[in-house]
C-alpha cells in the first residue's frame, strides 16, 4: 500500500487512494483465501477419492445441515462486512469538502478543456497539491468518462448534464488522465496530464494564463485550436487525422462527397466551423461536432480562420 | 439395444430433411453447427484484437478498424454464441430425452427459433459488411450509437430478432418443464440440467422482451430522432443504460446458468455419487434468476446515477454471491468420498470451477462501490468477464460437449488428445486473461486501440500485454485441436457404447447408442432419481466393439 | 400436421396434455408481450415525472373523444370474442363466424379512427422525433404553442406506444381473417377450439393495453 503502487495497483497520489487501496487489498485477500481453500478441497478430494476400479461403489454420503448452514453463513458475514465498508469509502469518493477549488471541465471528441474561476483556460489539468479540487464537468457530445488512475477517481461526463468529481493530490508530480468510456476513434487518444504544483507555482500558472488580450488573432486562434479540442482531428504537419490537415487548407481547392467542389477561401472555412455537415470533404465521415456554431464567439471564429491560413 | 437404421440420424435423409426438421436433437445439431462457426468467427476476432494489442503502437489495424472488430467480437459473441449454445444445442438435445418426453412443447415453434436467430445473425452481418461501421461497442450507448453509421439500425434489428429466437425458446423449454415430464418425474427427480435450463428459460421470457424495446426505441432514435436518448434532443442517456442492463444483466445468467447445469450432472457423474445439495442447488438456480433482476445498476456507479441506487445495487449484487457460493460449495462436497473418474468432460468441470470462482470472486470485487469506481471500465471489468463467460459458460459448454459427444454422434473422441486439449486451453486461457487483472487494476482502460501515450507512466502495459497476446495464441491451438479431434472422431472415431460414463439419466439408461426419432418407444417411468447410482448398478451400457 | 389439428401430436400423451401446454405457452407469450410494452411505459412515468406540466399540456392535443371512442370499440370487440368462445364450447359455429366477423369490424374501426388521429396530427407537424413543427388551428387550439422543449418526448412515446399497440390490434386481425375461415370450415368443435381460445387471450391482453394506453396519454 506505498505510494509506488504495487502489481496490483498504481501508485497512489490523492487522499481517497489508501482508503480505497485498503479496501481493495481486503477484499482481493479474503477472495484469494476463499479460493484457495475452494480449490485446496477440490483437488484434495479429487485425488483422494479418485476413481480406483470401474466396480467403485462409493457409500452415499449423509449431507450435513451444518455444513449447509455454513456456508450460507459465512459468505453472507463477509459481504456484509465488505459492503458497508465499500459503501463508507463511496460516500467519501461522493462528498466533495465545501471548501473545494471549483474548476470547470469541458470533454468532446477527443479533448478536455479546463476553465479555471479566473478565466484562465487549459488542455492540462493544473491543481494545487494538498488541497480539495472539485471538477464540474459536461460534454459537447458523447459520453466520455474522466479518469486518473493515481487519483483513483473516475466519473463519467455527459451532454446537457453536470457530473462532478473531486479529490485532494498529496504529491506535487504529473499524472494521466484518460477517457474511460468508449466515444469513438480516438477514444484510446483522449488523454490529458494532471500537473499537480505547489499553491506558489499553481497560482503563478494561473495568473500567466490568464487571457489578457495581448495575443495577435493569429495566436488566438492557435489557442482555440488547442482549448476547443480542433487538434484531435486536425493535424498542422500534414498527416490525416480524423479530418483533413491544416497544412496547406487555405485557398486549396475542396472535393465534396456530393461531388461539388469549392475554393477554401475565408468563407469557405467559416462555413466549416459553424456548419460542417453542410459540405463533407471527400474520405472523411461527417463526424466534426455541430457544437462550435454555438460555443464559439465571432472573434474567436475568425482568429481560427486566421490561424488556419497561417498553416502553409 | 438400438438396430442403426432407426435412429434420429439414419431416419430420414437429405438436406431438406435437417433444414425442415422438427426433430429436438436435429435443432440442437443445427444450432451446434451455427453457434460454432459464430464462435469460430469471434475468435478470430479476439484474435485481431489481441495481435493489435500485443505491441504499442499500431500493429495490424488502425483506430477505426479495432473498434470495429472489439465491437463486433463482443456482440457475435455474446448474441450469436453464449445466450443460444447451451439451450439452442444441449438444451434441445438433452432436455427432452432427460425428462423422458419425445419432443420439447412447441416442436414447430423451435425450428422457427432456428431461424429467426440465423436470420438475426444474418442482419447483424449483412450489415457490418455492406452497409457501414459498427463501431458502438456491443453496449450501443447512446448518444455514441444514435450518431453513428446506418448499420447499428441492421444490429438493433439483428438484436430484435435473435432475441425473439431467444424468447421462444426459453418458452418452450418452460411449457416442456411443466407439461411434458414423463410419469414418475417428479420436480425432484429432474436432473440439475434441467432445472437450470427451466431457471435459464425464466430468464429469458422476462427479461428479452425488455431489450426488444429497447433496440426499437434506439432503431427509432436513429431513423427519426426521437429524443428518448439523445441528449441534444432533450432525451436521457442513462435512462439508455438502464434499459441495456435491464436486460443485459439477467443475461449474464442466461449464460452461466445452463452452464451451472451442466456442471452439477457432471459432477455427480463422474464422482458416481448424488450431487450433493441437491435441493440447494436446483433452488439456487431459480434464486440467481430472480435475483438478477434486481442488479442492473451495478454497470453503472460512475454513469450519473444516483448515490441511493448505486448504494441498493451494490447491496443486492454482494446477494447474488450467495447462491452462487452455495452451488460452488455443494459441487465440491459432491466429490468428497465419491469416486472421481477424471475423464476430460469431468477436467474441464473442474477447469470451470477454478476459473470461474477466480471470475466470480472478481464480480464481487467490482460489485464493491468505491472499488468500482476505480475499476469499472478498465481491463480488470474485462478479465472478470472473460473468466466467467470463456472460462464459465463456454468451458461448462465444451465439457458438456465432450460429456454428451458419445449420444449425439454415436462415436467416441480420443481421450488423450482431449486431455492434452484441456492442459492447452487451461494454460492458454489464464496466460491470456490473468495479466488483464494487473492491467486494469493498474489503470488501463478497455476498448483502447492503444497505450503507447500511457507507457512513461505504466512502463508495465507493454509487456503485460504482450504476454496476453501470446496467451491468447496458445488459446487458440488447444480450442483449435479440440476442432480436429472432434472432425476425427466424427468419421473415424470409434462406435460408442450406449452409456459410456455408466451415467444415470434418460437420456444414457433409456436410449441405444443413438437415440431413436422419437426417443423412445415407450415412454419411461420413472422410479428414482437422476444420481440415484447405488439403485442402478448396471448403468454401464453393453458395449459395442467395432 | 392434419389440417383439422384435432389429432394428438405424437409427442404428447393426450389431448389435455396437449391444450394444457398450448395455454401455458400463451401466457407466456402474453407475459413477454406484457414486459415489451412495460418497457415503454417506464419510458413514459419517467418523463412524466421530470416534465409533468409539459405532458399535461401536450396531451391535451390529443382528441379523448376518439379515444373514448375507441375504448369503447375495443371493449365491445373483446365481448364479442368471450362470446366466441362461449358459442364455440357449444358447438353453435354459425354464431362464432358472425362474432369473428364482429370483432374484425370493431378492429378495423379501431384502425381507421387511430388513421384519421394518426393524420391529423402529422397534417399539423406533429411528427414523432426531429419533424416535429407543430403548426396551424384546431377546436381553438394554436398548435404552434405547443412547440415546447419535451413536447416531442410526449408525441414520441404517444406515437410509439400506440404505434406498437396499432401493430398488434393489426396481427391480430391477420389471425381473426384465418380463424374465421376455419370455423367456417368446421374445422372446430366444443372438444377442440385451442386456437381460438388462445386468440381471444391475446385480443384481451391487446385490449387491455389500450385501457392503460387511453387514460395515460388522452386523459391525464
Ligand atoms: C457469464 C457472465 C457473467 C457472470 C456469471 C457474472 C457474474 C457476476 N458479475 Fe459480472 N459482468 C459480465 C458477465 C458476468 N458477470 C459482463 C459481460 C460484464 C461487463 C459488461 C460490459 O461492460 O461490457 C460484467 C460486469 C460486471 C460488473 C460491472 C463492472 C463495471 O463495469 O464496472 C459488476 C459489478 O458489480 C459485476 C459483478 C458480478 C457479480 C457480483 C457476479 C456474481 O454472479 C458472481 C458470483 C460468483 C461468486 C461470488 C464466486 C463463487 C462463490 C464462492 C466461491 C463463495 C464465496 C463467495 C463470497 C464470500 C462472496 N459484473
Ligand atoms: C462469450 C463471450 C466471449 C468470449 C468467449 C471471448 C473470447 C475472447 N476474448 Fe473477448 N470480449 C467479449 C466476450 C467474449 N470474448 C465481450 C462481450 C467483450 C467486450 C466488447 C466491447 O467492449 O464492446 C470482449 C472484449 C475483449 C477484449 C477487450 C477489447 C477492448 O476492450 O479493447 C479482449 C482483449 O484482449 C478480448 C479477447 C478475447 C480473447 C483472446 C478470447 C478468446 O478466448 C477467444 C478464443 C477463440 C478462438 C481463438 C477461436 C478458435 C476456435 C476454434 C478453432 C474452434 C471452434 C470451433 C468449434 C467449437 C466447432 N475480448
Ligand atoms: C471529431 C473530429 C473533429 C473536430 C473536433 C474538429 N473537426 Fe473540423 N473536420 C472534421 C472532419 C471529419 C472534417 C471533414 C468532413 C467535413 O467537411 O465535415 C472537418 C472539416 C473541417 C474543415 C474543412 C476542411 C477542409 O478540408 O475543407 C475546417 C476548416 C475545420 N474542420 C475546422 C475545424 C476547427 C476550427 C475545429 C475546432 C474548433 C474543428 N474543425 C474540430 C473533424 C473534426
Ligand atoms: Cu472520450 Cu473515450
Ligand atoms: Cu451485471
Amino acid at each position: 500500500m506505498n505510494e509506488q503502487g504495487s502489481i496490483w495497483l498504481p501508485e497512489s497520489a490523492s487522499t481517497v487512494a489508501g482508503d480505497v487501496d485498503a479496501l481493495f487489498y481486503f477484499i482481493l485477500v479474503t477472495s484469494a483465501i476463499i479460493f484457495v481453500g475452494v480449490m485446496g478441497a477440490m483437488v484434495t478430494f479429487a485425488w483422494r477419492y479418485r476413481r480406483r476400479s470401474e466396480n467403485d461403489r462409493p457409500e452415499p454420503v449423509r449431507e450435513s445441515k451444518l455444513v449447509e448452514a455454513s456456508w450460507i453463513a459465512i459468505p453472507s458475514i463477509l459481504v456484509a462486512v465488505v459492503f458497508v465498508w465499500g459503501f463508507r469509502v463511496f460516500l467519501e469518493l461522493g462528498i466533495a469538502p465545501p471548501n473545494s477549488y471549483e474548476i470547470n471541465v469541458t470533454a468532446r471528441k477527443w479533448s478536455w478543456t479546463f476553465t479555471y474561476p479566473n478565466g484562465a483556460v487549459s488542455t492540462d489539468l493544473h491543481v494545487p497539491v494538498n488541497r480539495p479540487v472539485k471538477l464540474r464537468m459536461i460534454s459537447d457530445d458523447v459520453v466520455h468518462s474522466f479518469f486518473v488512475p493515481a487519483f483513483r477517481v473516475k466519473a463519467d461526463v455527459l451532454q446537457g448534464r453536470y457530473s462532478y468529481v473531486w479529490f485532494e493530490a498529496t504529491r506535487v508530480d504529473t499524472f494521466n488522465i484518460v477517457c474511460a468510456e468508449y466515444c469513438g476513434t480516438a477514444h484510446s487518444d483522449m488523454y490529458a496530464n494532471v500537473v499537480v504544483q505547489s499553491q506558489d507555482d499553481f497560482e503563478g500558472w494561473l495568473v500567466e494564463n490568464m487571457d489578457d488580450g495581448s495575443l495577435t488573432p493569429a495566436q488566438r486562434g492557435e489557442r482555440s485550436y488547442e482549448l476547443e479540442g480542433c487538434w484531435p482531428c486536425h493535424s498542422l504537419d500534414g498527416t490525416t487525422l480524423a479530418g483533413p490537415t491544416f497544412l496547406g487548407l487555405a485557398g486549396s481547392t475542396r472535393n465534396f462527397t456530393d461531388g461539388t467542389s469549392a475554393v477554401a477561401d475565408d468563407n469557405y472555412l467559416r462555413m466549416s466551423i459553424v456548419n460542417p455537415a453542410q459540405q463533407v470533404v471527400e474520405g472523411f465521415l461527417p463526424v466534426m461536432p455541430q457544437q462550435y456554431a454555438l460555443d464559439l464567439s465571432t472573434e474567436e471564429i475568425d482568429a481560427l480562420v486566421e490561424f488556419i491560413k497561417e498553416q502553409q | 439395444m438400438s438396430e442403426g437404421s432407426h435412429n434420429y440420424l439414419s431416419a430420414r435423409k437429405g438436406l431438406w430433411s435437417w433444414l425442415a426438421t422438427t426433430d429436438h436433437k436435429r435443432i440442437g445439431i443445427l444450432y451446434a453447427m451455427a453457434c460454432g462457426t459464430f464462435f469460430l468467427l469471434g475468435g478470430i476476432l479476439a484474435t485481431f484484437v489481441r495481435t493489435e494489442l500485443g505491441t504499442p503502437g499500431e500493429t495490424i489495424l488502425d483506430q477505426d478498424g479495432y473498434n470495429q472488430i472489439f465491437t463486433l467480437h463482443g456482440v457475435v459473441m455474446v448474441f450469436l454464441v453464449i445466450i443460444p449454445a447451451i439451450p439452442g444445442i444441449l438444451g434441445n438435445f438433452v432436455l427432452p430425452i432427460q425428462i423422458g418426453a419425445k419432443d420439447v412443447a412447441f416442436p414447430r415453434l423451435n425450428l422457427a427459433s432456428w431461424y429467426l436467430f440465423m436470420a438475426g445473425a444474418l442482419m447483424a452481418v449483412f450489415g457490418w459488411l455492406f452497409v457501414g461501421n459498427v463501431d458502438t461497442g456491443w453496449t450501443f450507448y447512446t448518444p455514441y450509437s444514435s450518431g453513428a453509421s446506418n448499420a447499428v439500425l441492421w444490429l438493433t434489428s439483428a438484436v430484435f430478432v435473435a432475441g425473439f429466437a431467444s424468447i421462444f425458446t426459453g418458452l418452450n423449454f418452460i411449457v416442456t418443464v411443466h407439461k411434458m415430464r414423463a410419469p414418475g418425474m417428479t420436480w425432484n427427480r429432474l436432473p440439475l440440467f434441467v432445472w437450470a435450463i427451466y431457471a435459464t428459460g425464466i430468464v429469458q421470457v422476462l427479461a428479452t422482451p425488455v431489450i426488444g424495446i429497447t433496440m426499437v426505441l434506439l432503431f427509432l432514435e436513429k431513423l427519426m430522432q426521437i429524443g428518448i436518448f439523445d441528449p441534444a434532443l432533450g432525451g436521457d442517456p442513462v435512462l439508455f443504460q438502464h434499459f441495456f442492463w435491464f436486460y443485459s444483466h439477467p443475461a449474464v445468467y442466461i449464460m452461466i446458468l445452463p452452464a451451472m447445469g451442466i456442471i452439477s450432472d457432471l459432477m455427480g457423474t463422474f464422482s458416481r455419487q448424488q450431487v450433493s445439495g441437491y435441493t440447494f442447488i436446483a433452488l439456487s438456480s431459480v434464486a440467481i434468476a430472480f435475483l438478477g433482476f434486481l442488479v442492473w445498476g451495478h454497470h453503472m456507479f460512475v454513469a450519473g446515477q444516483s448515490a441511493l441506487s448505486s448504494i441498493i445495487f451494490s447491496m443486492l449484487t454482494f446477494l447474488i454471491g450467495i447462491p452462487t457460493g452455495i452451488k460452488v460449495f455443494n459441487w465440491v462436497a459432491t466429490m468428497y468420498k465419491g469416486s472421481v473418474w477424471l475423464r476430460t468432460p469431468m477436467i474441464y468441470a473442474l477447469m470451470f470451477l477454478f476459473l470461474f470462482s477466480i471470475g466470480g470472486l472478481t464480480g464481487i470485487m467490482v460489485g464493491v462501490l468505491a472499488v468500482d469506481v476505480h475499476l469499472h471500465d478498465t481491463y480488470f471489468v474485462v478479465a472478470h468477464f472473460h473468466y466467467v463467460m470463456m472460462g464459465g459458460a463456454l468451458i461448462g459448454l465444451i465439457g458438456g460437449l465432450h460429456y454428451w459427444w458419445p449420444k449425439i454422434t454415436g462415436r467416441m473422441y480420443n481421450e488423450t488428445a482431449g486431455v492434452i486439449a484441456a492442459i492447452l486451453v487451461f494454460i492458454g486461457f489464464n496466460v491470456t486473461f490473468f495479466p488483464q487483472f494487473f492491467l486494469g487494476s493498474r489503470g488501463m482502460p478497455r476498448r483502447y486501440h492503444d497505450y503507447t501515450e500511457l507507457l512513461p507512466n505504466f512502463p508495465e502495459f507493454a509487456p503485460l500485454n504482450l504476454v496476453s497476446t501470446i496467451g491468447s495464441y496458445i488459446l487458440a491451438v488447444g480450442l483449435l485441436m479440440i476442432l480436429v479431434y472432434a472432425l476425427y472422431s466424427l468419421f473415424k472415431g470409434p462406435k460408442a457404447p450406449a452409456n459410456p460414463w455408466g451415467a444415470c439419466t434418460l437420456e444414457w439408461t433409456h436410449t441405444g447408442r443413438l437415440p431413436d426419432e422419437h426417443n423412445f418407444h415407450e415412454t419411461p417411468l420413472v422410479t428414482r432419481g437422476p444420481y440415484d447410482f447405488r439403485l442402478a448398478d448396471d448403468v454401464f451400457g453393453p458395449k459395442e466393439e467395432d | 400436421m392434419s389440417s383439422t389439428g384435432t389429432t394428438l401430436k405424437h409427442y404428447f400423451v393426450n389431448h389435455d396434455q396437449q391444450f394444457d401446454a398450448a395455454k401455458l405457452g400463451m401466457w407466456l407469450f402474453l407475459v413477454t408481450e406484457i414486459l415489451l410494452f412495460s418497457g415503454m411505459f417506464v419510458a413514459y412515468a419517467v418523463y412524466r415525472s421530470w416534465h409533468p406540466e409539459v405532458f399535461v399540456q401536450a396531451s391535451e392535443l390529443l382528441d379523448w373523444r376518439l379515444g373514448a371512442l375507441n375504448t369503447v370499440v375495443l371493449l365491445a370487440s373483446s365481448f364479442t370474442v368471450a362470446l366466441s368462445i362461449h358459442f364455440i364450447q357449444k358447438g353453435e359455429n354459425d354464431k362464432v363466424v358472425v362474432l369473428l366477423l364482429m370483432t374484425l369490424l370493431c378492429a378495423a374501426i379501431f384502425m381507421v379512427v387511430k388513421y384519421f388521429e394518426y393524420s391529423g396530427k402529422f397534417s399539423h407537424g406533429v411528427f414523432p422525433g426531429a419533424g416535429f413543427e407543430p403548426h396551424g388551428i384546431i377546436d381553438g387550439k394554436d398548435y404552434s404553442t405547443y412547440d415546447i422543449p419535451f413536447a416531442p418526448q410526449f408525441f414520441s412515446i404517444y406515437f410509439v406506444m400506440t404505434g406498437i399497440h396499432g401493430v398488434h390490434v393489426l396481427v391480430g386481425m391477420g389471425v381473426f381473417v384465418w380463424l374465421v375461415t376455419r370455423v367456417a370450415r368446421g374445422h372446430f368443435s366444443p372438444q377442440w377450439y385451442t386456437p381460438v381460445e388462445l386468440t381471444g387471450l391475446y385480443w384481451h391482453l391487446v385490449d387491455i393495453i389500450w385501457i392503460f394506453l387511453f387514460p395515460l396519454l388522452y386523459l391525464i
